[in-house]
This record gives structure tokens, C-alpha cells and sequence, in this order.
């Protein structure tokens, strides 16, 4: 990002950038920079807190008064407390024929629908995987923790891209199940630690780094902390 | 699982270096026309998607707001932007920042990049100056910056 701000101002555009890091924006230093520090991939900070984010718009376009590079601290702090968890009904048992992590994601299958219709696929599946192949990519991840090796269980794409697939249509769904807007990181903490695909996409994760695939085939299918 | 945590393993990346800081004196905010230009690999559905080392742009159309996320990483919440893309994006707010005549205007056009690149030459040398052409040609005056 600052990047791309040194780069605009020599070709006579003036910047603000925001930033969420603060040894980033502060050794990359652009020539106006507002630190906020605000959970990764909220740089506005509250969802659907036009007030709160005009407020950081207002302080970002201050600094364009400045006569010379600076950089600045917002005056807010949002906390990622570590611990708050999505809280959702989940579906009960349908097939008790199918591994648990299908019979869920198909049970989530009207909720992600919903949330689509609200919100539209922002973040949802169809980047590798399409909605309808869901299952089909956990049941490959499934063969994966299971023994296969990853190249052989039919995973539909990359598989940090089809990973990525899942969550989001978990996530997704999870929007329409929740009674709140989800603080930052509750519906991946609730994904991975509290759904039966999100285990069976770290079981087969750690699969794959015990058979001591590539670190970036399996490592990018999680956040990097796990 | 935390924010911290993540933001920790950024700690050692090495740091694109300038020589100089570039500096252009803005016009006054309430004659500019602003864009937005965002790392988070966003596009519309019918656009090309990013690659994972993919250091080109897409440019994000004003009037279509049917933006995608797709970033490659998965070290960031997307459930702000899922639930709201002024989270991200904040085209809503400058929108209404234009029709307070607090910003003279807002481009029609915008521009997305990938984040989270470690070879970052191509997006100096190349596009880099590209995206800084296009938003020149179109009159922009102020970039705001968002990452995820």
C-alpha cells in the first residue's frame, strides 16, 4: 500500500494512507500515513458505522493540510479480544450417511443462501470452488486427513484457494445466522474451532505438513498463527 | 487465535526503501476529486481473478458496487467486508462526503491491487506508474489508500 504511495505522489497525486500495522506503515512510511489500530481487513473499522468510519475519513483527510510528509496515530483502538466466538444454531444431524462436515455444510446451505440475497457474494464461495461443489471440496479434504495424499483426494483447485472457498461460505452463512454483526475474527475462530469442516480443513492441513508436502501448498489454508 | 498474533508474523518483513519521500501538494479537498485505491485484490465477479503473485490492478467501477474479495491471504477477518464494503472500501462514504461539497467529487473509476507481495518491483516499475497514469487521466487529484 505504501508503496503504491510514494509511486502516485512522484506522478503528482497526493495520498492518505491508511494502514492497520504499525512497524508497516511506519517503516515503509508514505508520505501521509494514518495508523489505525483496527483489527486486519476492517481499515474503516466498524461495519455499517458510517459515523465511526466518516470519523476516520475526517482524520485521514486532515493530514492533506500538512506541508510535509507525516505520520499519525488514530485516536482509537479496537481490541481483537481473542476469544469472542461466532454464536449460531448450527443444523441438526440430516444424513446420518454422510461425514458430519457434508451433512453441515449442506444444512448451512439455506442460511448462505440468505445472507447472498442481503448482502451478495462478497467474500462467499466461487473463487475456485462454486457453491454447489462445496461438499464436494470437504470430502476431498476429508480423504486428505484421512490418509490421501493431497495430490490424489481430488481437491477442486489450490488448496489454500479451495480453503479459503469453504470458510467464506461458512462465514457467509454465518451472517444470516447470527443475531449481531460479528466482531472481527469471531466467525473464523467459530469456523475453524467450532464447525466439523473447519476441523476437517486443519486435520487435513497438518496431514499435509506431517507428510512433509511444501510448507506453501498447506500453509496459506489457515490463518499463519495456527 | 489473534489479531496480534498476525500482525506479529509482519514484524521482519523487509520494507520497500525510497531514496526520497514524493511529495505533491494537494488541491484543496473541497475542489478534488477523490479515488480509492485498495490492496485487497477486490474486483467485479465478471473480472479476472487475482493470481497469487499477481501485481497488476483492477479497476473498480463507482456505479457497480458488486465487489469481490479476492485476496489470496488468509490472515485477515472478511467478514466486515462481507457484511458492509465501506469497511474497505468506504465508496459510500465518499459519496456522501461529495454531497456534504466536504470532497469536490468522486472518480468513477477506482483501482484494486494485491497485497500481501514480497516482490514488489514490478508494481514500481510498471504497475505502479500504469494505475498512477490511469487515475491522472482522469482527473484525480487525492488517492485515499486502504490495505486489509
Amino acid at each position: 500500500m505504501s508503496t503504491l504511495a510514494h509511486i502516485f505522489e512522484a506522478e503528482g497525486i497526493a495520498t492518505v494512507a491508511l494502514g492497520s500495522i504499525k512497524n508497516q506503515i511506519e517503516s515503509t512510511a508514505p508520505p501521509r500515513g494514518l495508523w489505525c489500530d483496527f483489527p486486519l481487513g476492517r481499515p474503516l473499522g466498524v461495519p455499517g458505522d458510517p459515523e465511526f468510519q466518516h470519523r476516520v475519513l475526517a482524520t485521514a483527510f486532515e493530514m492533506l493540510q500538512s506541508p510535509e510528509p507525516i505520520f499519525a496515530e488514530y485516536d482509537v483502538i479496537i481490541p481483537d479480544d481473542e476469544s469472542e466466538v461466532l454464536a449460531c444454531p448450527m443444523p441438526p444431524r440430516h444424513d446420518p450417511d454422510a461425514h458430519p462436515a457434508v451433512d453441515e455444510a449442506n444444512g448451512l446451505r439455506p442460511a448462505y443462501e440468505r445472507a447472498i440475497a442481503k448482502y451478495g457474494n462478497r467474500v462467499g464461495a466461487g473463487r475456485a470452488v462454486q457453491v454447489d461443489d462445496i461438499t464436494t471440496a470437504i470430502e476431498a479434504f476429508v480423504r486428505v486427513a484421512e490418509g490421501t495424499s493431497w495430490k490424489e483426494a481430488g481437491i477442486p483447485g489450490i488448496p489454500s484457494r479451495v480453503s479459503q472457498d469453504i470458510r467464506g461460505y461458512y462465514e457467509t452463512a454465518a451472517l444470516a445466522l447470527s443475531d449481531h454483526a460479528p466482531s472481527a475474527w469471531a466467525g473464523t475462530r467459530w469456523f475453524l474451532d467450532h464447525t466439523e469442516a473447519g476441523k476437517v480443513v486443519m486435520a487435513a492441513r497438518q496431514a499435509m505438513a506431517d507428510a512433509g508436502e511444501n510448507n506453501p501448498i498447506w500453509f496459506y489454508m489457515a490463518p499463519g498463527d495456527r | 487465535m489473534a489479531d496480534s498474533d498476525i500482525k506479529a508474523m509482519t514484524a521482519n518483513l523487509d520494507a520497500v526503501e525510497f531514496d526520497e519521500t514524493a511529495f505533491t501538494e494537494p488541491v484543496p479537498l473541497s475542489e478534488a476529486k477523490v479515488a480509492i485505491v485498495t490492496s485487497a485484490s477486490l474486483h467485479h465477479p465478471d473480472d479476472e481473478d487475482f493470481s497469487p503473485t499477481d501485481t497488476g490492478y483492477r479497476v473498480l467501477q463507482s456505479e457497480t458496487r458488486d465487489y469481490v474479495m479476492g485476496h489470496w491471504s488468509p490472515n485477515f477477518d472478511a467478514t466486515g467486508f462481507a457484511l458492509d464494503i465501506n469497511t474497505v472500501f468506504p465508496i459510500d462514504r465518499l459519496d456522501e462526503l461529495a454531497a456534504q461539497g466536504v470532497i469536490g467529487s468522486v472518480a468513477d473509476e477506482h483501482l484494486a491491487y494485491a497485497g500481501n507481495q514480497f516482490e514488489l518491483s514490478a508494481i514500481k516499475m510498471d504497475s505502479g506508474p500504469a494505475g498512477a497514469k490511469f487515475l491522472k487521466e482522469q482527473g484525480v487529484d487525492i488517492v485515499l489508500l486502504t490495505p486489509v
